[in-house]
């Protein structure tokens, strides 16, 4: 039961065909950060060989370490067998002091971490995906002191991967603390370059005890496809427990 | 009007005059932008291939998208990429914008990080210096163009990238220098409104002949970003919008046009707008039961019911008593008085009422309390 309730979001995301931007975006009310725990359990399946390179601007890799094995997914072997890469960028700083350039190195020089480890997997015998995770971005900003271009920047060269090699991209934002014009861009650019778009938003009516949110998702990856009659945005709430969340249409849930 | 729009970039400049620019802009809204440029991407391909047009090239400038991606579209529409050196250039602006990759590269991080097309491409490694940009575009217009006075196409895939990187009147600058150098045909470019300020979107519009607005069927009206709430809009928003088109004549007469528009597998299809409204209602309303419209023959048998109440008129004029008497009313006042009152007689079996106002000086709603004065 809970297997087929875990499809509704895979539903509505769909089959990975290669390369893929996802963008996930929550709020102070609603976490989506389960939403990227799903992607990266998703990913390091036994029965793929594909490899998850994560950027943790938030949280220490043992935090991670702890979800993902009460979801039955144990990071530290699968980091042992090269197939997660944790980029710990927690005390990432680009000091204000020595001017623009650096700021700008400590991104590139993230990039080039990031871009060394996808040209080694995808030498590599086999086909596999290599799914790119950043969690998240609004803390990159924070690193790059406010700097929006440089993280839209860094972004772009990112998904730069995506043409070259397929990778695929997962990353977390914060939707409500983008209101002035100046920092709008920093959500709306990777909305228009995503394929798929989750938000993950408290319900409207209000809080409730068995529910704990809502997730809307735009595919609109799909849209492209011919003859794809399924829904292309879809709408419902879920439950997060302690191993598992539920996802269910409003009003299935007894 | 697409058409329109294709067949004025495909007539190029006028001889003295500087080329048509087109802007196409649209919103996160109705993210469709992008689909209208590759529409008219691909029809003035088109256009050129067959000979029609001024242009003998186009040079696209790459930002968004990678070379390889414009290479699978032009194959998707059946245009043979492997010859496409002799009509098209791209310069990749997409792959390395700010030369980190070549820096790395320098470092001995990567070796090599650049993406192999089948078509020509020229790669710009730093965008911030827009005169080599604009340079570069040039030359590789005199590329396609070989010598002589053969002119070429410009495709700039999103000024919202190039505006990222600088300023506003640079890039006003290099896209006015372009529009007037002698061996442009056309320009056209795209724009996402909502990531700059509103002066970014007007300054454009001054600079181009042609606009394009990609809007949403219906516009959200209290601007907030709330997608759950009206879900069947969002998802219609991804398939269908509005195309709206204005053309500034040379005489600065302007012409507005609208269209709708619709996704199609991977390409577009630009329609007239049928019944806007109709078509607006039935996609709003959600599908019920019962109906909420009337046929034609309700319409008619509503339209005949007498109201109770409703002055039935008989040919003569309505006059519905007010407690004033009206200017023409008072010449007749007199003679009507006695007719009326002969009236009365004959039709006592009518019933009716008959009033007299005592004099002018009772108001005829007063508010006045009329025992006012009463002492009890």
């Amino acid at each position: 039961m809970d297997n087929s309730r875990a499809n509704l979001l895979e539903e509505a995301v769909g089959i990975s065909k290669g390369g893929r931007v996802v963008v996930v975006e929550d709020c102070v009310e609603t976490s989506g950060a389960f939403v990227l725990h799903h992607f990266l359990k998703r990913s390091l399946y036994p029965d793929t060989s594909d490899v998850v390179i994560f950027i943790a601007f938030a949280h220490p890799f043992s935090h991670y370490e702890r979800i993902l094995r009460k979801m039955g997914c144990n990071l530290t072997v699968h980091r042992k067998t090269h197939r997660f890469v944790f980029l710990d960028m927690l005390t990432l700083e680009c000091p204000d002091r020595n001017g623009k350039e650096t700021r700008q190195d400590g991104l590139l020089a993230l990039y080039g971490e990031i871009e060394k480890a996808v040209e080694i997997y995808s030498s590599l015998e086999g086909s596999r995906t290599i799914t790119i995770m950043i969690d998240d971005i609004s803390l990159i900003e924070v690193a790059a002191n406010g700097l929006s271009n440089h993280v839209l920047d860094f972004l772009h060269y990112c998904y730069t991967l995506k043409a070259k090699y397929g990778c695929s991209f997962v990353t977390l934002n914060h939707e409500d603390i983008y209101s002035s014009a100046n920092t709008l861009p920093l959500i709306l650019q990777p909305e228009y370059l995503a394929d798929v778009i989750i938000k993950a938003e408290p319900l409207a009516t209000g809080l409730a005890s068995d529910v704990h949110g809502q997730l809307t998702v735009l595919n609109k990856g799909s849209v492209c496809d011919l003859g794809d009659s399924s829904s292309k945005v879809r709408n419902f709430h879920f439950r997060v427990k302690e191993n598992i969340v539920d996802y269910f249409y409003p009003g299935t849930q007894t | 009007m697409a058409e329109t729009i294709c067949r004025a970039l495909r007539d190029g400049a006028f001889e003295g005059e500087h080329a048509p620019a087109l802007t196409i802009k649209d919103t996160i809204d109705t993210p469709l932008g992008s689909f209208v440029f590759n529409h008219i991407l691909t029809q003035l391909t088109a256009n050129i291939l067959a000979g029609k047009s001024q242009a003998r090239g186009v040079v696209l400038v790459a930002l968004s998208r990678p070379p390889s991606f414009y290479a699978e579209l032009l194959k998707d529409k059946g245009f043979d990429v492997s010859s496409s050196s002799k009509w098209l250039r791209v310069l990749d602006c997409y792959s390395d914008p700010l030369g980190w990759k070549n820096k790395l590269m320098e470092r001995g991080t990567v070796r090599n990080p650049y993406e192999e097309t089948l078509l020509k491409t020229s790669l710009c490694k730093n965008l911030k210096e827009l005169d080599k940009v604009l340079s570069s575009i040039i030359e590789l217009g005199k590329e396609i163009v070989e010598e002589g006075k053969g002119r070429f196409a410009v495709a700039i895939d999103s000024v919202s990238e190039v505006l990222r990187h600088s300023s506003l009147p640079s890039v006003a600058r290099i896209l006015s220098h372009l529009r007037s150098h002698d061996q442009v045909s056309c320009i056209f470019c795209l724009l996402h409104v909502d990531l700059h300020e509103a002066k970014v979107a007007a300054t454009l519009e001054y600079l181009s002949t042609m606009h394009a607005d990609v809007e949403p069927i219906v516009q959200r009206t209290n601007g907030q970003r709330n997608t759950s709430e009206d879900l069947p809009m969002v998802e219609q928003s991804f398939k269908i919008g509005k195309f709206h088109v204005r053309f500034k004549r040379r005489n600065g007469r302007v012409r507005v046009m609208r269209e709708e528009l619709y996704v199609e597998g991977s390409g577009i299809k630009i329609t007239e707008v049928s019944s806007e409204d109709g078509f607006t209602a039935q996609s709003l309303v959600p599908k019920v039961q019962f109906n909420l419209d009337l046929s034609e023959k309700e319409r008619l048998d509503r339209a005949k019911v007498v109201l109770p109440f409703e002055h039935q008129g008989t040919g003569k004029p309505i006059q519905i008593y007010d407690g004033r008497k009206s200017l023409n009313e008072s010449e007749n006042e007199e003679k009507q008085a006695s007719v009326e009152k002969l009236q009365t007689t004959e039709d006592s079996g009518r019933g009716e009422i008959i009033y007299f106002r005592d004099s002018d000086d009772e108001m005829p709603d007063s508010d006045e309390d009329p025992d006012d004065d009463l002492d009890i």
